[in-house]
């Protein structure tokens, strides 16, 4: 299977999803995806699906929690994830709600949901690899207007501190948050500079090209910096009424958007009422 | 106590190499021991307490036993969201360690006391809460911290003074009665057990015999042990340095209803208020109504009645 057709096909698996349990961040999902799949199908992420807690395992923290779907399709993808767990998302007796639980599944490597955790939580991961002396590497995924937190400042200054070149912070900057763009509310054009300042090694890319992400995700990192990975993005990716537009941050479709969606990801009544 | 602590812990990183040592920019002549031997698994993060405990958490999940050390206020307040999200809800294995508890930075004010922390820490589930009254509980519960594989806090203040005999047992959620007595029993925790001790000699000489009891351990708690302990004399005083609202008072409470044991009880510590005024730990404590003079008066009237 092509790269455009899986990737449509794990956008169909999160809408269908999110559609059953009736409520999700879908717009989220969409934005980080392409990022997911590169780190995980194009297997720059090493894991063992059959013995997934391995402690030499690379590490990958969704700090951007409510992005999880994405996650979950993701796993489900590469066999962490079962089918009938995956279809049981929000619901009673399922381990997989909508922001994610550590140990819920094999790859979900902290509980995330409050913003400003996931980086912390990392550059501890990150430290404790370093003293093992493992070369296994972790990935926090940090949205955009989580960096408006206080606590993601302390944790990049003291990952640049600690010198940790096995960190890569990776910003899915698709310039929105719940009520409007980063920008209208923070006035935040770039997040390059403060980056730079904070000590890390910053990228740009488009993170909706496969082969920049691959890119960027094959380099080595420089001696003793950390990484960080400006992803540019479109929120809601791949839905035309939902690109880029603030209200898709915490909404479902309605009947006539819900034509519009079966119609761009290619969905049929038959998968839809399954 | 804070010396029992290091000591306890340099002990702890000698025997296990996962044993880590986490400050934040507290503790530059006391650590040095430990950085001179250790210096692999001493990290300073700096003032950054809620951010020090979540990258605890994370070194906690591959497997490290990070002791996590400052100010208890910091702990505590500053850091509460990154205790309840990373460490407990993820229930790792990440010691709490506070010090300057409840009054002790006495000329500093509210900012630096922890006079809420136990009804705040109390309430977060996994969390094993404790306050020693002397070192040699210090020393127990140290271990007891490391043998638990979860999120432990503790809540350090300072007192020198030993009411213990040597080689004395304690044990997890059961008070220890440090002085025995027939009239009344006065539960307390931390290093506030100096004027309870002090008190009760002042009672003693009007003829009223006080128990002193530690508690120790503020959850897990048996409620069975300690209705047992009041259930020996007919009135009971609980005092603490601490808000009456959700510490010590609220945990006893708690314990003698679920045993339908309650008894007249008078709660002594700070009545929903902040703590008034500057000085030393003792005018701090007199002008709160927490020295041994105000308790024993207050216990006197009770006692009457």
């Amino acid at each position: 299977m092509n790269d455009k057709k899986a990737i449509l096909n794990l956008k169909k698996k999160i809408f269908l999803t999110a559609y059953r349990a009736g409520a999700a961040h879908l717009a989220s999902a969409f934005s980080v995806i392409d990022m997911l799949y590169v780190l995980y199908c194009k297997k720059i992420i090493r894991y063992d699906a059959s013995n997934p807690w391995n402690d030499r395992r690379d590490r990958l923290i969704l700090s951007k929690g409510h992005a999880c779907l994405a996650l979950y399709a993701i796993l489900n993808e590469i066999g962490m994830i079962a089918d009938d767990e995956l279809q049981s998302f929000c619901q009673p007796g399922s381990h997989l709600g909508g922001e994610p639980k550590l140990g819920a599944a094999p790859g979900i490597e902290a509980s995330t949901g409050s913003l400003g955790h996931g980086l912390s939580f990392g550059v501890g991961i990150a430290m404790a690899c370093k003293m093992n002396k493992y070369d296994n590497k972790v990935y926090v995924i940090l949205g955009d207007g989580e960096c408006q937190e206080g606590s993601v400042w302390e944790a990049a200054m003291s990952a640049s501190n600690f010198k940790l070149d096995n960190l890569a912070v990776i910003i899915d900057d698709n310039r929105l948050q719940a009520m409007d763009t980063v920008d209208a509310i923070m006035g935040i054009k770039s997040w390059r500079d403060k980056w730079e300042a904070f000590g890390f090694d910053v990228c740009e890319i488009d993170g909706h090209n496969l082969n920049e992400i691959e890119q960027v995700l094959r380099k080595e990192a420089h001696d003793g910096k950390p990484r960080l990975i400006i992803s540019h993005t479109i929120k809601g990716q791949g839905l035309s009424f939902m690109e880029g537009v603030p209200i898709w941050h915490y909404r479902m479709p309605n009947k006539e958007e819900l034509e519009i969606v079966m119609k761009e990801l290619s969905i049929s009544e038959m998968e839809l009422e399954r | 106590m804070r010396n029992t602590y290091l000591n306890t812990l340099y002990d702890l990183a000698r025997q296990d190499s996962d044993v880590l040592s986490l400050v934040a920019d507290n503790g530059l002549i006391v650590f040095d021991g430990f950085r001179r031997d250790f210096p692999d698994r001493y990290f300073n993060f700096g003032i950054s307490e809620g951010h020090m405990i979540a990258a605890a958490a994370g070194m906690a999940s591959c497997g490290k036993i990070p002791f996590v050390y400052t100010i208890s206020a910091f702990l505590a307040y500053r850091g509460y969201e990154f205790l309840r999200d990373d460490v407990c809800f993820q229930n790792q294995n990440v010691k709490i360690v506070g010090i300057g508890s409840g009054l002790t930075y006495s000329t500093l004010g509210p900012s630096h006391h922890t006079t809420e922390d136990i009804g705040l820490l109390r309430g977060i589930p996994n969390l094993t809460v404790f306050s020693p009254s002397t070192k040699a509980e210090v020393r127990w519960m140290m271990g007891e911290a490391y043998g638990k594989k979860g999120p432990v806090y503790i809540r350090l203040s300072n007192n020198d003074k030993e009411y213990y005999a040597e080689g004395t047992k304690f044990e997890l959620g059961i008070p220890s009665v440090v002085k025995a007595g027939s009239d009344l029993t006065l539960i307390t925790t931390g290093s506030i057990i100096n004027e309870a001790m002090n008190a009760s000699k002042m009672l003693e000489a009007d003829g009223i015999s006080t128990e002193v009891v530690s508690m120790h351990t503020l959850k897990p708690l048996r409620s069975d042990a300690v209705a047992r302990i009041v259930s020996k004399n007919k009135k009971l005083v609980v005092l603490e340095e601490h808000n009456v609202i959700g510490g010590l008072y609220s945990a006893v409470s708690e314990a003698l209803v679920q045993e339908q044991a309650c008894v007249p009880c008078l709660k002594i510590g700070l009545n929903d208020a902040f703590a008034d005024g500057y000085g030393a730990l003792e005018e701090v404590r007199a002008a709160n109504g927490l020295d041994c003079g105000s308790i024993y008066a207050k216990i006197k009237d009770f006692a009457k009645g």
